[in-house]
């Protein structure tokens, strides 16, 4: 998955000879995982349950998937200079689809198709205020934001909605199913992971974004149909919003459009952040995003684990959301750097 | 944003003006809104049960914000209805309107959540369920079942809110009288299935597959239903391996205990105009001084099934 990050393009070796920009999370990531060690013995151990990998490690990866597809989405979008608020209530929107078609009686592979479609409309539909219209991000997406989450409260309503839980082989096979041992999310995630690499970095597409995101006048200037890029971002934003709405949805077997991955955007977005994207756009880190994502699920993980009272959670995963933010901070990186090796330089 | 407050503004006005039948008693009822399961049900039962009692409701649903409900109330006064029922949708900045309701002499009856005033006589009782009682019950339950020796995990609601504390608290006290039992871990799963599904997950490996755990206590339906699922998916049999109690009683939970994956669930009841209405036309036909707080009683379900 560090495809990306391990051919960094000119520019980054340019900034930075000698260190890499992957570096920083990863050594986050394995200072997580070291303590988590420390506080639980068993931490490390996989065995094998009920047909398939089972084990701590395991459970970030799994845990990081829904994530780390939003925050890819976020990423693009993050790279066009914009942001994308309301993944959390396309999520809801995708899972009510679900309940709702599931309940009617369709082929489980159509709503599967039409869970996703519906993400892509509310994609559309973010990407026509943004580019079509000129919202800026922020408050365009946070139309849907506070709304989304009342429209899939209302798709329920289509079918009574007092009982929306469900049980479909086939959309549980791709959400906490197995396939060779290995929990079908990975293999999920990891192909729209390729697939979402190959559409950013294997066609003109995501310079375009890139170039949008970096100047937007230059780039209309240039020949590229910035309101056209722009739209597109959005769309695929919610496209991945969907599939992590599948994912969620089929995992707990029920909609719940009120409470269903409440927060993710700011998860989302920290993921992208870590990922050494920057909110001014005209990057798209994707390798250095699911990086993010996996920093941000092992912190979970270890609050989950570590048998402190829940009241610490938010205090924990804000400390070391900074420790890591500051680790990656050139500046505060050459001062601490300066302060360790004292008269050496 | 501006569409939807329209929207609720006119469902209020609609909804407080709609005259009803002719009952003996007009009663304006303010409710917090229609999120979740529980409320709508009920809000559904106060509107059905009214004519068992010559009531005549006017329903206002407040669309989950303070200032609607003011509006609905302030409406009710100046209707003159008999008396007004609110369930507040926070508990501060009542005294104003409540002086407003005791000045046009018009009681005040509170039910579901409580109000934070200086002057406890604006309203004459609250009436409602009690969260305590109901993580009692559920520790009680678990006592009985598991005869007093038991290593328990804990699925918290959302940190800070009055149900999750009150359930903790209740069930702690019940316990706390039983040495050998004991809460081994405890996390917040935020009253969902998600939240309750992932921490079921991480109990999972910290305890090496529950080893020597004997039951799983989660203060909502919606977590229990994550952490069956999870243990499932672990290879565990929840409901025999371990016990599973917990509280709501949704209509998922129901399915849980037919095939013995859950063990409890004690019933929030949605149900309760059969408790309100009394108390209020009681008072109604004779003013009398009443305890500032009415517990409607919980109650308990089980699986039927032999546990081995």
């Amino acid at each position: 998955m560090t495809d990306v990050a391990r051919l960094p393009r000119r520019r980054d070796r340019v900034a930075r000879p000698g260190t890499h920009r992957a570096l920083w999370p990863l050594l986050a990531l394995a200072v997580i995982l070291i303590v988590d060690g420390m506080i639980s013995p068993n931490f490390f151990a996989i065995r094998i349950v009920e047909g398939r990998l089972f084990g701590n490690l395991i459970d970030i990866l799994y845990r990081a998937v829904p994530t780390a597809l939003v925050a890819l989405g976020m990423a693009v979008v993050i790279g066009s200079k914009g942001v994308d608020l309301s993944v959390g209530s396309i999520i809801a929107i995708s899972g009510a689809v679900i309940a709702w078609r599931i309940h009617a009686g369709d082929p489980h592979f159509v709503i599967l198709l039409l869970a996703l479609a519906a993400s892509v409309v509310c994609g559309m539909w973010n990407g026509l205020l943004v580019a079509g219209i000129g919202i800026q991000p922020i408050v365009a997406t946070l139309i849907l934001m506070v709304s989304g989450r009342g429209v899939g409260m209302l798709i329920n309503l289509l079918y009574g909605g007092t009982d929306p839980s469900f049980e479909s082989a086939l959309l549980q096979g791709l959400s906490t199913g197995h396939l060779w041992l290995i929990p079908t999310r990975l293999i999920l995630g990891a192909v729209l992971f390729v697939a979402l690499w190959l559409v950013i970095r294997r066609t003109a597409l995501g310079l375009f974004i890139e170039a949008v995101g970096g100047n937007a006048a230059a780039a209309n200037l240039a020949g590229v149909n910035a309101r056209l890029v722009t739209f597109a971002a959005y769309v695929i934003c919610g496209l991945m919003a969907g599939w992590a709405g599948v994912i969620l949805t089929a995992d707990t077997h029920t909609s719940d459009p009120v409470s269903v991955a409440l927060y993710i955007e700011l998860d989302a977005i920290l993921a992208v952040v870590i990922g050494g994207g920057s909110l001014a756009g005209g990057r798209i880190y994707l390798g250095m995003t699911v990086i993010g994502a996996l920093v941000i699920q092992a912190l979970t993980t270890s609050i989950l684990i570590s048998g402190l009272p829940p009241e610490y959670n938010l205090i924990i995963k804000a400390v070391v959301v900074l420790f890591v933010l500051v680790l990656q901070s050139d500046n505060a990186r050459t001062r601490i750097g300066q302060i360790v090796s004292g008269g050496r330089r | 944003m501006s569409l939807k407050l329209a929207a609720g503004a006119a469902a209020v006005a609609l909804s407080v003006f709609a005259a009803g039948g002719a009952g003996a008693w007009t009663i304006g009822f303010s409710q917090v809104g229609s999120e979740g399961d529980w409320r709508p049900a009920f809000s559904a039962n106060m509107q059905e049960t009214a004519k068992d009692y010559d009531v005549d409701l006017k329903f206002a649903n407040a669309q989950g914000k303070q200032e609607e409900q003011l509006r609905a109330v302030r409406a009710f006064i100046a209707q003159g209805v008999d008396a007004i029922i609110i369930a507040p949708v926070v508990v501060t900045g009542w005294d104003q309107v409540l002086q407003e309701a005791k000045d046009a002499e018009i009681p005040v009856f509170l039910v579901d959540r409580d109000v934070d005033v200086q002057d406890k006589s604006l309203y004459v009782t609250r009436i409602s369920a009690d969260f305590n009682l109901e993580g009692r019950l559920a520790g009680a339950w678990l006592a009985a079942a598991s005869k007093g020796d038991c290593k328990i995990v804990e699925l918290q609601g959302t940190t800070g809110s009055a149900p999750a504390i009150e359930r903790k608290k209740g069930f702690e006290a019940v316990i706390g009288e039983f040495p050998a039992m004991e809460i081994v871990a405890t996390q917040s799963g935020d009253f969902t299935t998600e939240g309750g599904k992932k921490v079921m997950e991480a109990f999972i490996k910290s305890t090496n597959n529950l080893e020597g755990i004997c039951a799983s206590f989660a203060h909502n339906d919606n977590m229990q239903l994550g952490a069956i699922q999870a243990m499932k998916e672990a290879g565990l049999n929840p409901g025999k391996d371990v016990l599973m109690v917990s509280v709501d009683y949704v209509p998922a939970i129901k399915d849980k205990l037919a095939n013995c994956e859950a063990n409890a669930s004690v019933e929030l009841r949605s149900a309760v105009g059969q408790y309100i209405y009394p108390v209020v036309v009681d008072y109604l036909k004779e003013p009398h001084e009443l305890d500032k707080w009415i517990v409607i009683p919980s109650d308990l379900h089980t699986a039927n099934c032999t546990s081995s």
